[in-house]
């Protein structure tokens, strides 16, 4: 009954999406701000999903009905369940059980995989497209991220539960203040990116080629879900870095390290061109693979 | 829970734009209007990319024999309700190519027009004004 509430009303599903679609409305504004405008008014985000969830849903001739409908639920409850255990873990460090870091990483790569499955099951060529861009992207970023999340794991003597990686941080300091700590997290900055869609790797739903990529053919309460994910993703995301990196979400402070890395990730997404996809599979794989291996390296050297 | 889904369509119509064979003026007002200087983010108007994802299209210039059944296409995946707004002389009568052989008549002889907004081309705060009594019929 408690894990039931856990995961559906507190850190879980309403909880996370409610912050998410809040700073779904933070990115919006700042986006106005940096191009000179006004912005969309607070609750913009929730006007939309509510008139995305009012809308009818339509499936395309062809395709199969339940992979397309089935896709953006995988999605949600993945996020929710990933929203329930981080935040949970970081206020009860106790209830953290063995490998659970592992079944994080696992869960975050559920939604880049729906959203496969989904615009493959939609039999729209642009989907398609979409959707084998967002694979090679997937294959690019999982690498560096997964690297860097191993920083934070040799650093702690090879704890794999967030409860401990927490405790760690509140005796001996954040991970953040080493060298290797500072590389992990510039690596998995720049991946949340590629995990989000934001524009330097918006390739998968690049509008001006794709239309609207991966998610073309998906309407009313689908589409609703996908970007309920996206911004239950741009919440959670940034509290995994604190989490393992900063200090832990538990405390007044961790308020303004989320906006601080929210707001980074908003000036990279309006400052940048979008990359090609080999490009942008080169600069995982050549240009960023290298530095996570090397803050692995000092990492072992207790750097 | 009606008034919930009212609010939501009011506040966020995303637009589609459907370029039927105009002469492009009227295509650059609309763009003109979605950009920083007119800021329709605002009202929570959005471009996206595909008519799945619309709740209003906007729909431009003189349709014809080659441009008919695309439009129709569009109007059958745009998810229902959804408003559609003429912009432009063009779409809303059939302007100069009133005797054209390859000119089948306006848009509401196919499809359901909301909002007319005259013009050649309408400037950017008419096309804005034309949303905003659009929204008012819902």
């Amino acid at each position: 009954m408690r894990e039931l509430f856990w995961f559906f009303i507190f850190p879980g599903f309403l909880f996370s999406s409610a912050i998410g679609l809040f700073l779904t409305w933070v990115d919006r504004k700042v986006t106005a701000r940096i191009q000179w405008r006004v912005g969309p008014p607070i609750y913009q985000p929730f006007a939309d999903f509510f008139k995305l969830l009012s809308k009818e849903t339509l499936i395309p001739n062809g395709a199969s009905k339940l992979l397309f409908l089935i896709a953006p639920i995988i999605s949600v409850f993945a996020m929710s369940a990933v929203g329930a255990m981080l935040i949970i873990m970081n206020f009860y460090p106790t209830s953290s059980f063995m490998g659970d870091l592992i079944v994080i990483i696992y869960l975050l790569a559920l939604p880049p995989l729906a959203t496969i499955i989904g615009a493959s099951a939609s039999k729209n060529p642009l989907s398609a497209v979409g959707a084998s861009r967002e694979m090679t992207l997937y294959f690019g970023y999982e690498l560096p991220f997964i690297t860097a999340i191993l920083v934070a794991i040799i650093k702690t003597g090879g704890e794999i539960r967030i409860g401990e990686i927490v405790m760690f941080q509140e005796m001996y300091g954040p991970i953040l203040y080493s060298i290797s700590g500072v590389i992990a997290t510039i690596v998995i900055l720049v991946c949340m990116q590629a995990k989000l869609g934001y524009v330097p790797f918006d390739i998968a739903e690049a509008e001006q080629e794709l239309m609207a990529g991966v998610y073309t053919e998906y309407s009313g309460f689908a589409l609703a879900l996908f970007k309920l994910t996206k911004a239950m993703m741009l919440f959670l995301l940034p509290c995994l870095i604190i989490t393992l990196f900063w200090g832990g979400i538990a405390s007044w402070f961790a308020i303004i390290k989320l906006l601080l890395f929210v707001v980074l990730i908003i000036l990279i997404k309006n400052t940048n061109p979008r990359l090609r996809i080999d490009q942008a599979l080169k600069f995982f794989w050549i240009g960023l693979m290298p530095l996570a291996v090397l803050g692995i390296v000092l990492a072992f050297f207790g750097l | 829970m009606k008034d919930i889904r009212l609010w939501g369509l009011k506040k966020s119509p995303w637009v589609f734009h459907v370029a039927a064979a105009s002469c492009n003026n009227c295509d650059i007002e609309i763009l003109a209007a979605l950009t920083p200087r007119f800021d329709v983010e605002r009202f929570g108007i959005l471009l996206v990319g595909s008519p799945r994802h619309a709740d209003a299209l906007l729909v431009t210039g003189v349709i014809n024999r080659k441009t008919l059944p695309r439009v129709i296409k569009v109007y059958e995946q745009t998810p229902k309700p959804c408003l559609v707004i003429g912009v432009g002389a063009c779409s809303c009568s059939t302007h100069m190519f009133e005797d054209s052989y390859n000119v089948v008549g306006p848009y509401d002889k196919y499809i359901p027009v909301d909002v007319y907004i005259p013009g050649c081309p309408p400037k950017p705060e008419a096309i804005i004004l034309g949303m905003v009594k659009a929204l008012q019929k819902l």
